[in-house]
């Protein structure tokens, strides 16, 4: 058993103008075997918040906490935090040419597991991983990311989820760009993960068709760089009919499809 | 990259074309250069050791070995083959040439393919000792051969460097600069190439405290392919320089060359200049040169410039780009973000700059000592 709690988060990037406030005090406190919708409209701090919790050097937390059960996650290096048991699947994966997916993928599990996987095994694992989420065994060659599709991505970042087994996971719009098919195929990869049991995620969304897929235990409305309303999966309901405009003040933003 | 530190702008046109260039084997038709000339204006001329203004004597000699199935003969400057590639084009040209004792040839005979590759090693005259030479590589017609020019040990050397593929060869010319810290090495690279010939020339280059490598392509019938690839690595105080020319004078051949370097430590210097002249003649030409810098710590600098000159607009393409950049934090991020510690993950991105430069490698035991080249540099700076 688990737990990820944020307390009183505030981040700020360097701009030209100085130092910029995105988030405003962030409380969430994620346990294992819970799933977190978090759900806002774009601009609102989403990516933000999980660069932060994963450690992306260009956003500064000024003040307040993040600890994996008891730890000081804003004390370790990116790293650290992924072989703690963070793992953030990123709204835009990075291409990174010349590195094959199959040494990446090896290379990444051997850091996450303490030791190389043997042969054999891991690549029966990644087979069988790959095939679940009907992607070719061709990528396996291919530089990470490069050229992928926004859905051969996102399926990436899932392969990766999949293989590296964390105790929390977020998931930053990992259903935006997704076709019908793919959303499914996406959305049973992080029900496996799932139902494997222990494991916690931060499921963050734009929109509510995912959440058809897969069920929220809780649903937090994020805006303005924080979170604003906390519920059960009835608030996306609410939000489905009645869209972000209670938060913004805007009307054009609609959280469904 | 996704920063660029220093973006070469538009492709420059020199105010003399270079197809106008003069070029002479007397040594004393060109004048001793200062440093500002547009041919010198980067390589630190006192570095030279006086190979540019005559007063480096030739006191001692740079032996050279060939193993393979190839001919090899070594001649002296009477042989008519000599200066069929080219002319020296530069002063340290024209001193070697006017200099050097005797020559190598080293021939692939007509219709004949070399199963292995040849190797040419070149070792240096010694510490603070002067020496110049000659090579000749000939692919004779529809001949196929890799030839490795390897470069070592210590000393003072300027050479030309002939490479003659005849109609319808297949010539890969790897050429590694493997030189010991103190070396200083000037090479005029001439290559002509026949109708239909292809030609792969690579230049690797590792070691030594100065070296210029110029390398030019001459294309005299149609039909011709030329790749010209280049990875570099500079540390602290080396400065090594790459000046291409190819020449598009004929109708419908291709030229693509690919530079990639990285540099880390104090002073660590690298020069990529990409000439490309196409003639009103050369109609159907097909170009494209790119260099890619990756620079490692603060205190390196690589200068890159690409110049695209062109008489004619009844071309298939021809481009350029010019990039240097830091590493790439979101790459960085990304792989560290997957439990990839730090100091791996920046050998991973470093080794992926090079991938597609050393796959093309088709020497095996170059590529893996270029790979194991790279991870030492690595190690080296704790990158
Ligand atoms: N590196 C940055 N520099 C300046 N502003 C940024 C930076 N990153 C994000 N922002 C701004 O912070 C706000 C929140 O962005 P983000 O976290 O990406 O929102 P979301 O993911 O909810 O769409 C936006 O207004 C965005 O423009
Ligand atoms: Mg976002």
């Amino acid at each position: 058993m688990s737990t990820l709690e944020i307390k009183d988060l505030h981040v700020a990037v360097n701009t030209d103008e100085g130092q910029k406030e995105l988030l405003h005090g962030v409380n969430l406190t994620i346990k294992s075997d819970e799933t977190h919708a978090i759900m806002g409209p774009n601009g609102s701090g989403k990516s933000t918040l999980s660069y932060a919790i994963a450690g992306h050097p260009k956003y500064e937390v000024t003040s307040g906490s993040v600890t994996l059960d008891g730890e000081d996650v804003l004390e370790m290096s990116v790293d650290e935090r992924a072989r703690a048991g963070l793992f953030l699947a990123m709204q835009y994966p990075v291409e990174v040419p010349g590195v094959s997916m199959s040494n990446f993928l090896r290379t990444a599990a051997t850091a996450v597991r303490g030791e190389a996987p043997k042969l054999r095994h891991w690549v029966k694992e990644v087979k069988e991983s790959m095939g679940a989420l009907d992607i070719d065994p061709a990528f396996a060659e291919r530089s990470v990311n490069e050229g992928f599709s926004g859905g051969e991505k996102k399926r990436h970042e899932i392969l990766q989820l999949d293989l590296l087994n964390p105790k929390f996971a977020i998931l930053d719009e990992t259903d935006s760009g997704l076709d019908v098919d793919a959303l499914r195929v996406v959305s049973e990869g992080v029900n496996r993960y799932r139902e494997d049991g222990g494991h916690g995620i931060m499921l963050i969304t734009h929109y509510t068709r995912i959440l058809k897929h897969i069920k929220p235990d809780f649903v937090h409305v994020f805006a303005g760089g924080k979170v604003v309303e906390s519920g059960g999966p009835e608030l996306a309901d609410k939000l489905e009919e009645e869209g972000y405009v209670a938060y913004t003040g805007n009307k054009k933003e609609a959280a469904t499809v | 990259m996704s920063t660029n530190v220093a973006e070469a702008a538009e492709a420059v046109v020199p105010e003399v074309s270079k197809g106008e260039r003069f070029r002479s084997y007397d040594v004393d038709a060109f004048e001793v250069p200062g440093g500002r000339e547009e041919d010198w204006r980067f390589t630190p001329m006192r570095r030279l050791r006086g190979l540019h203004d005559g007063s480096a004597e030739p006191s001692g000699s740079a032996t050279v070995e060939v193993i393979g199935e190839a001919s090899v003969e070594t001649v002296d400057r009477t042989d008519s083959r000599l200066g069929e590639a080219g002319i020296p084009g530069d002063r340290i040209a024209a001193q070697a040439y006017s200099a050097f004792e005797t020559a190598t040839v080293v021939s692939v005979p007509a219709e004949t393919k070399l199963e292995g590759p040849v190797t040419v090693t070149v070792t240096g005259p010694g510490t603070d000792q002067v020496a110049y030479g000659h090579i000749q590589v000939r692919a004779e017609r529809f001949a196929e051969a890799t030839v490795v020019l390897d470069h070592r040990g210590s000393g003072i050397y300027a050479d030309n460097v002939e490479i003659v593929a005849g109609d319808g060869a297949k010539l890969s010319v790897v050429v590694v600069t493997d030189w010991a810290d103190d070396a200083v090495h000037v090479s005029a690279q001439h290559t002509k190439l026949g109708r239909d010939a292809t030609l792969r020339h690579t230049l690797v280059a590792l070691g030594g405290d100065l070296v210029r490598v110029s390398p030019t392509v001459q294309f005299s019938q149609p039909g011709a392919d030329a790749e010209l690839d280049g990875l570099y690595f500079a540390d602290a105080h080396q400065h090594f320089e790459h000046r291409l020319f190819v020449d598009h004078a004929v109708p419908n051949c291709r030229s693509n060359v690919v530079y990639k370097g990285a540099l880390q430590g104090v002073d660590a210097h690298t020069v990529w200049i990409g000439d490309v002249l196409i003639r009103a003649a050369a109609e159907g030409t097909e170009t494209f040169e790119l260099n890619r810098n990756l620079v490692l710590t603060q205190g390196a600098r690589a200068d890159s410039v690409p110049n695209l000159e062109i008489e004619t607009g009844e071309i298939v393409s021809a481009g350029h780009a010019s990039a240097t950049g830091r590493f790439d934090d979101e790459q960085l991020f990304y792989l560290q973000a997957r439990g990839i510690p730090e100091d791996q993950a920046r050998r991973l991105v470093v080794r992926g700059f090079f991938h597609e430069l050393l796959m093309k490698i088709d020497v095996p035991e170059v590529r893996e000592r270029l790979e194991s080249a790279i991870e030492a540099e690595l190690e080296a700076v704790g990158a």
